[in-house]
């Protein structure tokens, strides 16, 4: 299966919209290389502003281009962005509602060998607390690039979060549309309902084969837009499962998992069960081992949740 | 009204005598909210004063205009001083002014953005609005406008590591169309800056961060208007005007008072302002 990291797919959109809009702005700081705003550099260096390795000013210099009607993309690494620049985002950008659309890339676990200090467990929670600002987090290079351009094309800000790391291209180019405030269904099932985003959709894919094999049929949904959140689709899915399950290369506080549980709490209670970090940082390794030692790859989560599901004690 | 490229430019003895009655404004409207800052309003309405009526290209009647020159307000909390200065120009009605910081009005506590109303970001947390001016000076470069682009910063706002972030990345893309005006009142909520944590000598790190610096006394209305005269004339460099105030300026019983930097007159206290300044 052909395997494109969402931070290469976010470099190619991006420098395909500065082909046909000249008011896309990108800024980053000093991580061009990395996050792939180099692509739209390279072919737009009139439009690309490099403000060093100062975050902050990065957020509230892309407030600034937007005061004058650009629309902004502001590249860094997660942890960087929502962490140390978050009070920006929320004072320069948030607050005044203003187009910039924060793309952070280097998300999570599969940052893999540079360690727990670069890798954003916390930044869905910390983007989606703020008023204005909507959070989208692609599956895949496909949904990268729709994420993008509709991004771009809505007035306001946004946080997209994007990996490092090659993952499966789950969608047809030709056919896959992203809408803000929808969650796709892509498979439908009975018993177990898992909502997963980012990375961990193709993972939800191979789990829900797995649990059918021992007699559970499970839907899984793509939650791309985190906030807002597709609630009819949430309690429609979840409405015809005994268990919900949420899966996300992130901390099990604040992020998919918190907004599932909110929407099903208020609306249909259902017992969720959160796979994701637990509570914990992470730390140095290649990708795939570091999924693995978390139980964050198919087999490993397929058997956790086939205990929970038949498991009648809390969890 | 219009106050696009005035005709006739207000001579010195105007715009003190403006500064003046902004000081009364300033008060009155401090006073009616019943909180808030009194000190810095103060210490800066000579240089909002010069800004606003002498230099800045605006148009009260089309707020929107795209060739306008912008203030970015990175000292959020001395905000009474910005809306008075608004109100006169007729941005909006004097009697929002009584307004300031009650429920549902457009006069925020600190500074929200409005176009409309000439308030052109919101600020409050400090150290941020250099960043924006910068942004907004790129993008106009960009596009080829000649607008100017034009923050106070403030002693207590450079202790904020950010601010120097911007610093830095207006003077690497020589950003001439900034001119930033730092208001060095010498006092912060804590008491004076030299005791929380010193800043001096300011006008030798802008220097050393590459900016054009020009020292003045941020009270003589001659200096200021001469100080924003020259920045315009710089070239390759953003510039700093290093205004030394004093805080409170204008009422004895305020100046230099630290305990005036974010409190609002009691009504004794408004009665000997005003009667000091006139009014």
């Amino acid at each position: 299966m052909n395997e494109v990291a969402t931070r290469d797919a976010y470099g190619k959109a991006l420098e395909e919209l500065g082909h046909e809009r000249s008011d896309i702005i990108v800024l980053d700081a000093d991580l061009s290389g990395s996050t792939k705003t180099g692509v739209f550099a390279k072919s737009f260096p009139h439009r690309f502003f490099n403000v060093g390795v100062a975050e902050q000013d990065l957020m509230a210099t892309a407030a600034g281009f937007a005061c004058m009607g650009k629309t902004v993309f502001a590249s860094t690494f997660a942890v960087f962005a929502t962490g140390r620049a978050w009070e920006p985002i929320r004072q320069s950008i948030a607050y005044p509602h203003l187009n910039v659309k924060v793309a952070a890339s280097h998300a999570g676990l599969t940052v893999g060998e540079d360690g727990a200090s670069h890798q954003a467990l916390e930044d869905i929670a910390l983007m989606r607390v703020l008023p204005n600002v909507s959070v989208f987090v692609p599956a895949d290079a496909v949904e990268t690039r729709e994420v993008v351009r509709v991004a771009a094309a809505t007035d306001g800000p946004c946080y997209i979060r994007l990996s490092r790391a090659k993952s499966k291209v789950l969608f047809d180019a030709a056919s896959y549309r992203f809408e803000i405030g929808k969650a796709t269904v892509l498979k439908e099932g009975q018993e177990i309902a898992i909502f997963a985003c980012g990375i961990m959709v193709a993972e939800a894919l191979a789990v829900a084969e797995i649990v059918e094999s021992h007699g559970f049929s499970a839907s899984v949904v793509n939650v791309a837009s985190i906030k807002p959140l597709d609630r009819e689709t949430v309690v429609r899915v979840a409405s015809r499962a005994t268990l919900v399950v949420t899966l996300e290369e992130h901390s099990i506080i604040g992020g998919l998992g918190s907004a599932i549980c909110e929407c099903l709490s208020e609306l249909l209670p259902r017992r969720v069960y959160r796979i994701g970090m637990r509570d914990t940082f992470g730390q140095s390794g290649p990708a795939p081992e570091l999924l693995a030692h978390y139980r964050l790859t198919a087999p490993f989560i397929a058997e956790d949740i086939l205990t929970v599901v038949r498991s009648e004690s809390p969890l | 009204m219009n106050h696009s490229k005035p005709l006739k430019k207000p001579t010195i003895s105007e715009l003190e005598t403006l500064a003046r009655e902004l000081r009364i404004d300033i008060l009155n409207t401090v006073y009616t909210a019943g909180c808030g800052h009194t000190g810095g309003p103060l210490s800066c309405i000579d240089l909002l004063t010069a800004l606003y009526f002498y230099k800045m290209t605006i148009r009260v009647s089309d707020p929107f205009w795209a060739d306008r020159d912008r203030f970015v307000l990175s000292v959020g909390h001395v905000n009474p001083a910005l809306y008075v200065v608004l109100a006169r120009l007729g941005f909006f009605p004097k009697d929002e002014l009584r307004r300031l910081r009650k429920l549902g009005s457009d006069l925020q506590g600190h500074p929200k953005r409005k176009i409309e109303w000439g308030i052109e970001m919101s600020t409050g947390s400090l150290g941020q609005g250099m960043s924006v001016a910068n942004g907004m000076a790129l993008a106009a470069r960009l596009d080829g406008r000649s607008s100017r682009f034009y923050t106070l910063e403030s002693d207590g706002g450079s202790q904020e590591g950010m601010m120097w972030e911007g610093v830095m990345t207006a003077a690497h893309y020589k950003l001439d169309n900034v001119c930033a005006i730092t208001d060095f009142n010498n006092v912060q909520i804590d008491g004076y800056v030299e005791d929380v944590k010193g800043v001096a000598p300011l006008e030798d790190k802008f220097t050393a961060f590459g900016w054009h610096v020009i020292s003045i006394n941020g009270h003589d209305m001659t200096a200021i208007v001469e100080a924003l005269d020259a920045a315009e004339t710089i070239k390759g460099k953003p510039t700093m005007i290093v205004a030394h105030t004093i805080l409170g300026k204008g009422v004895s019983i305020f100046e230099n008072k630290p305990k005036y930097h974010g409190v609002s007159p009691t009504a004794p206290e408004l009665e000997i302002a005003l009667k000091e300044l006139g009014a």
